[in-house]
């Protein structure tokens, strides 16, 4: 079991890792900072991983990702799982103002991860098993006044994957598209916490392996979060934009 | 700005938190300047060790990665938030434990350095500092140093109990204990009086874990009637790691149930439940770690927190002073109703400012029901400086600088050390000049 973890230092990423680790899997752990990744990889080694292997790259640099999967994949051989797991959340009101921040927002958390599903996907056997798993978040299920520039993104990767998840539909393939509320983790570092809506990364962990090991389509998580956005899915407009969330 | 508190609950203290995610963030955090800087763990020190109000308050929970694990040898290198409750379950399965742990497993290995801590085998293996065999130690000027008994050897002995004052712990590397089996061999045997107590503990001298619960509301020819308990290491069994908290207190309890009954019946259920007399096998979980099994315990004790005091005299005034702090208690009735009382070795500790020392420790909690709380805590102090023993800082909330300084005659030593981007509430506290007294 080889699993390929994009944005490995991510604080979910991590956590899933370490429960995956205790199988004996092995990680090729991809993101920017070397010295990070190597930490990360030390400790699952601790904790049972077979392998641990950094792996250097900006995942956002969009003209290199075909190029990188294929390097990948070379490398490592073909991967049974894949976890897109690096984001930004930004700051809506920077991004409304200055577009070079707005196109960062899409690039990161859309336009790269999008082209990263594609790539990996590319030329594979269909009859081989294989997970791509990407966190997406609650926040894309509508366009709400307070983040919709990253709810937009994460919006767009999620229909991409549900057209993939078509795609391979009666395949081996599985296409898992995480939703994640608030999240205690260092990206949410800025906002107020506390109060029974905030997971830890260790819970949506636990979810992510839990829809791994079922394969399913979308995960909310933690799950009170489905029946939440099913009535915010669907609230009426004259309703909806009377809101402040 | 950000409340934070301690385990006690006494106060919630305005902090500037920093939650790095990685040693080299730490590290650049505690180097970035402003206000004076401490580091954080999982705050289960009771008093203001780990507090620095209006100051920088660097959070550790999130450096918890092991960064090396010799399973032949049985040494950890690991980040200093890494708690003994992840520990425990990376290093268990092979056969490993730790040498000395604490009445909790959620502590992390920064903290347990920086109090060196002790557990209930001290007689046998001393203190959490003597199986340390070199840290990381991140100061606010310079590169990272690593300490050891034999490197940077002054700078080990003021870190370790050092209270977090010398730096910031990055990296903790420590010597483990090979175990056949996660189960330990249990003995209770009642104990009718405190002389019964130090008999049997002289008699159990083979037993590496000891420990005795004492009936608090015992008076008379009964004083220091209770439980005492010895364990070791099961020879057979697996290697099962323990398990989840299973209950959580979920909100403060009301006042009105803080009251005799229900503390008996608290005390009783939870630290007595284990502990029925005779012999037993159990998981290390309930032997080690009986009030980890319910969360947020401390929330029982109501909004207003509570107190611990737990104190260390010298054997030769032990009984005596015992005896007269158990009659100062039973005065007030206002402590729990048992206490936890065992003897510490003669091990030395690495550390300085540890501690231990031979001699017979005691520990209690107090609900704050205010003045009435401190003058007797206050009284308990007095009872145990006239017997040459000290307090425990990482439990202690009210000792005055007088009485810390005469039980610590080190601190000195340890000011010199200290990082001077480094403060917290119990140092300013116990530094203070004298006339600024107690707080």
């Amino acid at each position: 079991m080889t699993i390929l973890i994009l944005g490995a230092t991510s604080a979910i990423a991590q956590a899933y890792a370490r429960r995956r680790a205790g199988e004996g899997a092995r990680f090729v752990l991809a993101g920017r900072r070397q010295d990070r990744l190597a930490a990360i990889a030390a400790d699952l080694i601790a904790c049972g991983a077979a392998a641990a292997d950094p792996f250097v790259v900006d995942l956002t640099a969009i003209d290199g990702i075909e190029e990188t999967a294929r390097a990948l994949r070379a490398r490592f051989g073909e991967f049974d799982e894949a976890l897109i797991a690096y984001g930004l959340l930004g700051e809506q009101v920077v991004s409304e103002q200055d577009p070079h921040a707005a196109r960062v927002m899409f690039d990161t958390n859309f336009t790269s991860a999008a082209l990263w599903a594609l790539a990996l996907l590319k030329d594979r056997p269909a009859a081989v098993p294989f997970t791509l798993v990407a966190i997406g978040s609650v926040a894309g299920d509508r366009g709400r006044a307070s983040n919709f520039i990253y709810g937009a993104a994460k919006g767009a990767l999620d229909r991409l994957l549900e057209g993939l998840a078509q795609k391979y539909g009666g395949s081996p393939v599985r296409i898992i598209t995480i939703k994640p509320g608030f999240v205690d983790t260092p990206m949410t570092a800025g906002i107020p916490k506390g109060g029974p809506l905030w997971a830890t990364p260790d819970a949506v962990a636990a979810d992510i392996a839990r829809a791994v090991a079922k394969g399913r389509r979308v995960v909310y998580t933690p799950w009170f979060w489905r029946p939440i956005m099913l009535i915010i899915r669907h609230l009426p407009w004259f309703v909806f934009k009377r809101l402040k969330i | 700005m950000q409340t934070v508190s301690s385990w006690g609950r006494l106060r919630q203290v305005p902090h500037e938190v920093a939650r790095p995610a990685f040693l080299d963030e730490a590290r650049a955090v505690l180097q970035a300047g402003g206000a004076p800087a401490l580091c954080y763990g999982k705050g289960r020190s009771y008093g203001d060790v780990c507090l620095n109000e209006n100051g920088r308050l660097i959070v550790t929970d999130l450096l918890d990665r092991i960064i090396s694990f010799d399973r032949e040898r049985g040494v950890l290198r690991a980040e200093a938030g890494l708690t003994f409750e992840r520990l425990l379950r990376v290093v268990v399965p092979h056969g490993w434990f730790l040498a000395v742990t604490p009445g909790t497993k959620f502590v992390t290995l920064g903290g347990a350095v920086a109090n060196d801590v002790h557990g209930k085998n001290h007689e046998a293996v001393g203190t959490f500092g003597a199986h340390v065999l070199s840290l990381g130690l991140a100061r606010s000027f310079g590169e990272v140093l690593t300490l050891s008994p034999t490197q940077n050897a002054e700078l080990f002995a003021a870190t370790v109990g050092g209270l977090g004052l010398t730096g910031a712990i990055l990296w903790v590397e420590l010597q483990l204990v090979p175990i056949r089996s996660a189960m330990m061999e249990i003995e209770t045997l009642a104990t009718a009086d405190l002389d019964a107590f130090f008999r049997r503990a002289q008699e159990s001298r083979d037993w590496p874990y000891t420990v005795a619960w004492v009936d608090c509301l015992a008076k008379g020819a009964a004083t220091g009637r209770g439980f005492f308990a010895r364990g070791r290491h099961a020879e057979t069994g697996e290697l099962t790691v323990h398990g989840n908290p299973r209950l959580s207190v979920p909100f403060d309890a009301p006042g009105a149930l803080l009251n005799a009954h229900t503390m008996a019946l608290f005390n009783g259920a939870i630290l007595y439940r284990p502990w029925a007399l005779g012999a037993k096998t159990m998981h290390y979980d309930p032997f080690f770690y009986p009030l980890d099994s319910i969360a947020h315990w401390n929330r029982l004790y109501g909004k207003r927190g509570f107190f611990q005091h737990q104190s260390v005299v010298p054997m030769a005034h032990a009984p005596d002073t015992i005896r007269k702090l158990l009659e100062l208690t039973a005065e007030f009735r206002e402590g729990s109703f048992l206490m936890v009382l065992k003897l510490f070795g003669d091990k030395p500790s690495p550390g300085l400012m540890s501690f231990p020392m031979a001699g017979a420790t005691l520990a209690l909690d107090f609900p704050n029901k205010g003045e009435s709380t401190r003058r007797l805590l206050g009284r308990m102090a007095e009872l145990v400086m006239t017997a040459g023993g000290r307090l425990y800082p990482a439990k202690d909330a009210t000792m005055s600088g007088d009485a810390f300084r005469a039980g610590y005659p080190a601190w000195r030593q340890l000011e010199a050390q200290r990082d001077p981007a480094i403060m917290s509430d119990f140092w300013r506290r116990v530094t203070a000049p004298a006339a600024a007294g107690a707080a």
